[in-house]
């Protein structure tokens, strides 16, 4: 059953596609204004050296990240996308990132199910204090991202609109 | 058609050491709406504004990015220059160059370049999707609600009446004075509770600007900052407060004994009681669990007694509202139960008490005329053990935190003990002994030589009854021995517990607490007295375990904040709030339940223009939204945005990487 149903899926990951040598992967980081945003900043304080293909979007807060923007990433820039928030509790908003954290489990589903590596599209908590651990999950995310090759494939102008 | 102009800084070498700032000066200019890109060495600085003052009017620029370090240290700064320049400054954006870019891609100067001139075109997109924005003004209500009447609501209310502002005082007890007024004598000064307190208590009652209202609970809390709604339950005391003189004649007669709360359980009160004789008010109330008149319908011998005909056996629970701008919560502490501690026999032995009932003993108005005794015979114990940490810092049996005050207030029991019982000995078990603060360390050298308390550093390990005595079997640490003192009376300094009601009122405030159940600050070192809820306030042992100067310190702080709030006629509050789009509203009320702050209400509107059927949709309440923005994720019908990042703006960063 298992090994029939992974047929029907078409998965958009290419293995076989080789990345071409000067080819970089591009990260789309969305963190959270209260701790992972200002984690990040601290990780540039503390002069902690991480890859540089992460390009970091400052929200309030981890609920404000609509699955329309992960989506919307994969189509248009990104190779792979980190998504982070406070640690779950911790929310300067009490209880946003409750909300964000179950959207993005089903997020990660559907993703899946279209054919995505679950590498694709990460999801941290990063607390304000955490400088070294947002430049580890920034290394993680990039060599995950390095080894599935470029998302190319999937990007709207290889569409017939 | 947008005009961006942008402006990149050198940070001095901080940024141009790492990234090749001409070059993103460069990628900058090919942007299409880009109109003018400029560098400059320090672009915070007086001469880094002024470039981009004059530029906003040379150029007539539309939209500014900021290309420098982080937008949580600048951005306020360079949002001002705008405004200066006569520009809505919610037109800026930043792009954090310095933190993500040369700070951590020190070995890499063409990947943080490139990284650079990504994070400057993405800056430049958002830009041209800003809005004008502009701050929101709040009305305030100028009356402040104190929560708990004991030291640090009474210190709030008076120094927030001081200042002419109107406060309501709610205090759940009969009288005001809280834990304080059960003291004896304060560390490390030994100056009496009493002396030091009921003044304090009496400026209250006759303060123009407090109105007290005791034996009452807070059982509502709607609305926001500057603009909240509370209702107060007024239990019914069945004495009418006006006409009562408070001559205790009821008191006297009431043939009902009850365990009295104020001494700790040791003797007993009436049915009709004031709590203790310096009690504000003084007037006393029926404890409606216990008066056999409300409970069989039979006695009425305080209703025959009073003279003045106070008693009112058919008063109800009665409900008010008062219109309030700001909250102080102080409920106090608790003293954590020691029965899990079963190897010293809680509960078994009568002759082991707690701290506090060992202070209301020595306490001069205290059930025993201050002097200690034996609960179990009477007798005066000439030998005393007093055991520290009990439940503090023990992570298995008890809580995880330390207590703070009891190292302080066991120092001072010891010379209480020899101030009341000149021949008698103390004997402490300690862990470490923790006496930072003024005159603290002085006093516990003075409790050991002064009084000869014997310090024992070790845990206790058992107690059992020998005879008369309690055997007391711990440990020496210093000389790694086992002791066993031979015991009359055994104290033990139980763990400080928040109020037991505090989940619940934090509920009703919308308040967060932690996993002890004290109410969480804003921040832990910069923001101590605030809570995540603008305008509600924290002070004394509700928040953490305090003594009193520090308490009344934070009382101080809660009353500065609340004076600072009503300083002006409104708030000015950020304008990053999200706001509903009526016409794509479907009124599925989603938004309604993920709103951490009750923010959105629904209201009716009509169904089309002029139509007479109505349709519900959301409305957020700019004055309690935050700005998280999880409405605007949850919004099935795109109707929701929140000012600062919206869609349009998030959606150009992406496409723009």
């Amino acid at each position: 059953m298992e090994a029939e149903s992974k047929d029907k899926i078409v998965s958009i990951e290419k293995p076989e596609l080789i990345a071409p040598p000067d080819w970089k992967p591009v990260i789309m980081g969305i963190l959270c204004n209260w701790c992972s945003y200002a984690g990040s900043d601290l990780t540039g304080t503390s002069r902690t050296q991480y890859p540089p293909n992460i390009r970091i979007i400052r929200v309030p807060c981890s609920s404000r990240v609509d699955p329309w923007f992960i989506i919307k990433a994969l189509q248009t820039t990104a190779d792979g996308v980190l998504i982070s928030g406070c640690h779950p509790g911790d929310c300067h908003y009490i209880s946003g990132n409750y909300y964000a954290r179950r959207r993005f489990l089903v997020t990660k589903e559907l993703l899946k199910m279209v054919g995505f590596h679950e590498h694709r599209v990460q999801f941290s908590w990063v607390s304000a204090a955490e400088g070294a651990k947002f430049a580890q999950v920034v290394k993680k995310v990039t060599d995950d991202v390095v080894k599935l090759g470029p998302l190319h494939l999937y990007k709207k102008e290889n569409f017939n609109r | 058609m947008a005009r961006v102009g942008v402006f990149v800084c050198f940070c001095g070498a901080n940024i141009a050491d790492f990234v090749d700032v001409p070059t993103v000066v460069e990628e900058a200019k090919k942007i299409r709406d880009v109109k003018f890109a400029i560098d400059y060495k320090y672009m915070c600085s007086d001469p880094g504004q002024q470039m981009i003052r004059d530029a906003i009017v040379q150029h007539r620029l539309t939209s500014i990015v900021v290309a420098a370090c982080s937008p949580r240290m600048h951005e306020k700064t360079f949002r001002k220059a705008l405004s200066d320049a006569g520009m809505n400054p919610y037109l800026l954006e930043c792009a954090n160059i310095r933190e993500h870019s040369s700070w951590v891609h020190q070995k890499d100067k063409k990947g943080a370049t490139d990284k650079a001139g990504d994070l400057v075109r993405m800056a430049v997109a958002k830009s041209i999707a800003n809005e004008q924005l502009h701050e929101i003004s709040v009305p305030v209500t100028k009356r402040a609600l104190v929560i708990g009447g004991g030291i640090a609501g009474i210190q709030a209310a008076l120094d927030i009446a001081d200042a002419r502002i109107p406060v309501t005082l709610v205090e759940r007890s009969p009288s005001i004075g809280g834990r304080m007024a059960q003291l004896d004598e304060t560390f490390p000064t030994l100056d009496c509770s009493q002396c030091i307190l009921t003044p304090k208590m009496v400026d209250v009652a006759s303060h123009p600007y407090i109105e007290l209202i005791p034996y009452s609970e807070v059982i509502e809390l709607d609305g926001y900052v500057g603009n909240y709604k509370a209702k107060i339950r007024k239990k019914a005391s069945y004495v009418n407060f006006k006409t009562c003189t408070g001559c205790g004649a009821c008191s006297q007669k009431c043939p009902v004994k009850v365990p009295n709360e104020y001494n700790m359980g040791i003797d007993k009160r009436k049915a009709i009681y004031t709590p203790f004789p310096q009690a504000v008010p003084n007037k006393p109330v029926i404890d409606a669990e216990h008066c056999t008149y409300l409970l069989k319908g039979k006695c009425g011998i305080c209703a025959k007694v009073c003279e003045k005909g106070s008693i009112d056996y058919k008063m109800v629970d009665e409900v008010i509202e008062r219109e309030i701008g700001a909250v102080v919560v102080a409920t106090g502490y608790d003293l954590w139960d020691a029965t899990p501690y079963e190897e010293y026999g809680v509960g078994r032995y009568k002759d082991i008490i707690n701290s506090l009932e060992f202070e209301r003993m020595v306490s001069a108005n205290g059930p025993t005329g201050g002097v200690p005794v034996r609960p179990s015979d009477g007798k005066v114990p000439k030998t005393v053990v007093f055991i520290k940490c009990v439940g503090s810092r023990d992570k298995a049996k008890g809580i995880e935190f330390c207590s703070k005050i009891c190292c302080m207030y066991t120092a001072k029991h010891a010379i209480l003990l020899h101030h009341k019982v000149h021949d008698s000995r103390a004997y402490i078990f300690y862990m470490d002994i923790r006496a930072a603060g003024k005159g603290y360390e002085e006093f516990v050298n003075r409790a050991q030589v002064e009084t000869g308390a014997v310090y024992l550093r070790g845990r206790v390990s058992k107690i059992y009854q020998k005879g008369e005595k309690l055997m007391v079997r711990g440990e020496d640490g210093q000389l790694g021995q086992e002791v066993e003192v031979e015991a009359d009376l055994v104290v033990l300094a139980t763990a400080v517990i928040p109020d037991k009601g505090n989940p619940a009122l934090a509920r009703l405030l919308g308040i967060s607490y932690d996993k002890y159940g004290y109410l969480s600050e804003a921040h832990p070192k910069l923001r101590p007295v605030e809570t995540a809820k603008a305008g509600i306030f924290l002070a004394g042992c509700t928040q953490a375990p305090k003594d009193i100067p520090e308490t009344v310190a934070q009382a101080s702080a809660c009353a500065a904040k609340v004076c600072g709030l009503f300083a002006g006629d409104t708030i000015k509050k950020d304008p990053m709030v999200s706001t509903v789009n009526k016409e794509f509203c479907s009124g599925c009320q989603n938004c309604v339940k993920v709103c951490p702050y009750q923010a959105i209400v629904t209201e009716d509107i009509p169904l089309g223009h002029g139509a007479k059927e109505m349709r519900t949709v959301a409305k957020i309440n700019e004055g309690v939204c935050q700005g998280c923005g999880s409405c605007v994720a949850i919004c099935r019908s795109m109707a929701i945005n929140l000012a600062g990042f919206t869609d349009p703006q998030i959606i150009n960063e992406i496409v723009a990487i």
